[in-house]
């Protein structure tokens, strides 16, 4: 390395750490992207064959670790999927190990409160427990958070929206430092996949109204609203039919997968490859592409592909 | 009943009500198990203590007291009871009341007065929304501070009629205790009457001894039975509800409970049952049976307000799981809404004329307000009377409550030709599948061999006025067929395969 490169880098980490103290979230939003001299030189990393903690644990370093999204004393909000009343095994949920790994993680970087949601399908409370989340929540030490009533949700505007200018969104996701997505990747009956921007559904008050609107264009609509700083796309258990809610184990399939992105778009893109759907056939990936969400083309990302 | 935190599991309940005795005696009548025989124990501590029933087990008359306590606080001027003659008639009257509608296949009788049932409605409806509504403005505050251990509680589904009845007994009940004391125990309660007539054949009675007695009239002041003549120094057994607060009161040992027997009865002769009475009422429960088929022939309609789309008739309500049939629970329901206050979904509601008159008041599932859950059976479980019969997990996810129905005319796809599919989504056995429609969209199909009607797709529906999809009660509930897709291996996954993108 050259002397002028290395004070040149050295100026450009400076700013970035500068930044990264001053603005929450600026990191992983914009200087991340644009900036590649931190540990991390990944946009995408996609895991297999590991347990659901230990393919976060390696794929999380190829984006720098978590120090690079979550910073000391800021408050994190997790989503995952919670939205049914069934065990891990039946894929309907996100996997409890995984959320409880992140959230270690996020401690680890000097996180002052991590909280956990989702505005369920289901009761609630059986699903917060049947999915074993709250348990898993709770042994991390993080906070779960009730979704289901009206009163959290506060009144925003979607100025990028095409069809969706306005929803009701959870305060904590308005509030937050830094806002992290753990879907999980299963078959959905109506939209086909459910993946990254899918599950952001879970975080506004009057889902109905997306159904009555034209779903795929909400769905775009949303993610331009408040892009999550990571999504992490649980692929470990697999729903492959009768989704979302899923019937029985036989529409599971052990795939032992992960992909962790910064990017919503290019997550959902690879997440649907990793299915063996085509990305053009799940309307609003395209849609949600067209409004400059994310990119759908992998080929202009430097992805990490990692096998266990 | 006012726990909405779910925090007591809900067998639990089975403990706390078994002594509840028309409860008990009803689910005797439904499945005989040693679980439901506190009926019998009531009554054999009826025979050796007279109403012991009404003084400490009975929820209604515990209210009674705590109504009567707080007036007592309040008011400055000592209150005063007085001896008042018995309403024979009237009382005999409100208990065949009852049995003859029940005979008649109709617990609206004993649904109405039943004491246990009446304060259930009252915690269900009035103390519940009460304790919510504190929690969730405790829990408003605490959430402005990032506190989120107090949640609030949403209450989805009002019923004005219900609540107006509920709320007019309670009226009427603590009117009655605050200026007659025990008198709807004594007059209206059919339990008491029952109870009554076999306490005054008691062994252990309370006695006045004639050779203490002062004749002070302390005992009749204080007796919120209004059944001590202390004139005559008579204590009329019928009515006494075994508060024991004469014995304490008397400044002598003038009255004392015993197992002499009581020197005086009060007017000794045996009821006589006027005929046309008897008849009066039978044709009353008649009429008053027509009168409910007729309204149960008036269909349903829900909501009109925008004439564009079709209108939903139901022809059925939907019972809750476990009941059988609408008949069967119609006949043994007594409405106490400890299943609506237990039910984690709020999808069982109290009825107002979904089942007809005679099933008024009486829960069903209401799919506004939520869907039957799919690993559920809390109902079942606390279910007092044997209206809903306990039901396996298993068995009760092949119960088929009802079947959907699916209107086409009114769903999104076909209407807006955009995707939707939540009802589908919500569907825990995909009866309700998506199958294509135009231009690579998908739209609802309904296999009702799988159907359970569980109503979930019908909450789910986002469609305006009229759901495009619900829920057709069945009179008789059915088994659905097991969906055979469950039964396809797994696929296999080679790990080491290289990423397709």
């Amino acid at each position: 390395m050259k002397r002028r490169e290395f004070i040149k880098k050295g100026l450009q980490a400076g700013t970035i750490i500068g930044a990264s103290l001053s603005f929450p979230g600026f990191v992983s939003n914009y200087i991340f992207k644009e900036n590649y001299s931190l540990s991390g030189n990944y946009d995408l990393v996609a895991i297999k064959g590991g347990e659901p903690d230990k393919m976060f644990d390696e794929g999380i370093k190829s984006l720098g670790g978590m120090k690079a999204f979550v910073k000391k004393n800021q408050t994190v909000v997790i989503k995952p999927n919670i939205g049914w009343d069934a065990n891990p095994e039946r894929a309907a949920n996100t996997n409890p190990k995984l959320v409880a790994r992140v959230i270690e993680h996020c401690y680890e970087a000097g996180a002052k409160k991590v909280y956990v949601f989702d505005h369920t399908c289901d009761d609630w409370k059986r699903c917060y427990s049947n999915s074993g989340i709250e348990k898993a929540v709770k042994d991390a030490g993080g906070e779960i958070v009730p979704g289901n009533s009206e009163s959290y949700y506060q009144d925003v505007e979607i100025k990028k929206g095409v069809k969706l200018k306005r929803d009701k969104v959870h305060e904590l996701i308005l509030d937050c430092d830094v806002f992290i997505n753990i879907p999980i990747l299963k078959h959905h009956g109506s939209t086909r996949l459910t993946i990254s921007m899918k599950n952001l559904m879970g975080t506004v008050w009057d889902r109905g109204y997306w159904h009555r609107t034209d779903l795929h264009q909400c769905i775009a609509d949303f993610s331009t609203f408040r892009k999550p700083d990571l999504n992490i796309v649980d692929a470990y258990y697999v729903m492959k039919k009768n989704g979302p809610r899923g019937v029985s184990l036989a529409d599971v399939v052990i795939m032992k997968s992960q992909i962790i992105s910064t990017d919503i778009v290019a997550a959902d893109v690879a997440a649907t490859k990793l299915f063996g759907m085509n990305p053009d056939d799940i309307q609003y990936i395209s849609l949600a592409h067209k409004l400059g969400v994310g990119t759908k083309n992998l080929e202009s990302l430097r992805i990490n592909r990692i096998i266990l | 009943m006012i726990d909405f935190t779910e925090q007591i599991p809900p067998a639990f309940t089975k403990y706390v009500l078994y002594f509840q005795f028309i409860p008990s005696l009803l689910k005797s009548l439904a499945a005989f198990t040693i679980l439901s025989t506190g009926f019998l124990l009531v009554l054999l501590l009826t025979a050796l203590f007279g109403r012991i029933y009404c003084s400490t087990i009975c929820p209604l008359g515990f209210l009674q007291d705590i109504i009567n306590y707080i007036t007592k606080k309040i008011k400055k001027r000592k209150r005063r009871f007085e001896y008042l003659k018995e309403q024979k008639i009237l009382r005999w009257s409100f208990l065949a009341f009852c049995v003859v509608l029940f005979l008649f296949g109709f617990a609206i009788g004993i649904n109405l007065l039943d004491p246990y049932s009446i304060y259930g409605r009252i915690a269900g409806n009035i103390f519940r929304p009460t304790v919510i509504g504190l929690n969730n403005f405790i829990s408003s505050i605490l959430t402005n501070f990032k506190i989120y251990s107090l949640y609030p509680y949403e209450i989805k589904s009002f019923n004005l009629i219900p609540f107006l009845i509920t709320i007019s007994f309670l009226i009427l009940i603590a009117y009655l205790s605050v200026k007659k004391g025990r008198l709807y125990c004594n007059t209206v309660c059919p339990v008491g009457t029952l109870l009554g007539y076999i306490s005054k054949y008691s062994f252990f009675k309370i006695i006045i001894k004639d050779e203490e007695c002062l004749s002070c009239g302390l005992c009749e002041r204080d007796c919120k039975a209004n059944c001590i003549d202390s004139d005559s120094k008579i204590v009329d057994m019928s009515r006494c509800v075994m508060c024991f607060d004469c014995i304490s009161l008397c400044p002598t040992n003038g009255i004392t409970f015993d197992y002499k027997k009581s020197i005086k009865t009060p007017e000794p002769e045996l009821v006589e049952v006027d005929e046309s009475k008897r008849n009066f009422l039978i044709s009353t429960g008649v009429y008053l049976t027509s009168l409910s088929t007729i309204l149960a022939q008036v269909k349903k309609q829900i909501v009109v307000t925008k004439p564009s789309t079709v209108p939903i008739f139901r022809k059925y309500a939907i019972s809750p799981p476990g009941s059988q049939s609408i008949k069967r629970f119609n006949s043994i329901c007594t409405a106490c809404h400890l299943c609506v206050s237990s039910c984690p979904t709020q999808v069982l509601q109290p009825s107002f004329l979904e089942y007809g008159f005679t099933g008024m008041l009486q829960p069903r599932l209401n799919n506004k307000s939520g869907y039957c859950n799919f690993d559920c059976n809390i109902c079942s479980e606390v279910c007092p009377t044997g209206a809903i019969l306990p039901i396996d997990i298993e068995k009760k996810k092949l119960t088929q409550l009802g079947v959907a129905k699916f209107i086409k005319e009114n769903c999104i796809v076909y209407t807006q030709r955009t995707e939707c599919g939540a009802c589908s989504e919500h569907c825990p056995t995909k009866a309700v599948h998506m199958i294509p429609f135009e231009n690579n969209l998908v739209i609802p199909e309904v296999r009702e061999e799988y159907c359970i009607g569980c109503g979930a797709c019908e909450y789910a529906c986002p469609v305006k006025p009229y759901k495009a999809i619900y829920v057709e009660g069945n009179p008789i509930h059915k088994t659905a067929k097991k969906n055979i897709e469950e039964e396809k291996p797994q696929q296999k996954v080679d790990y080491k395969e290289e990423f397709p993108f």
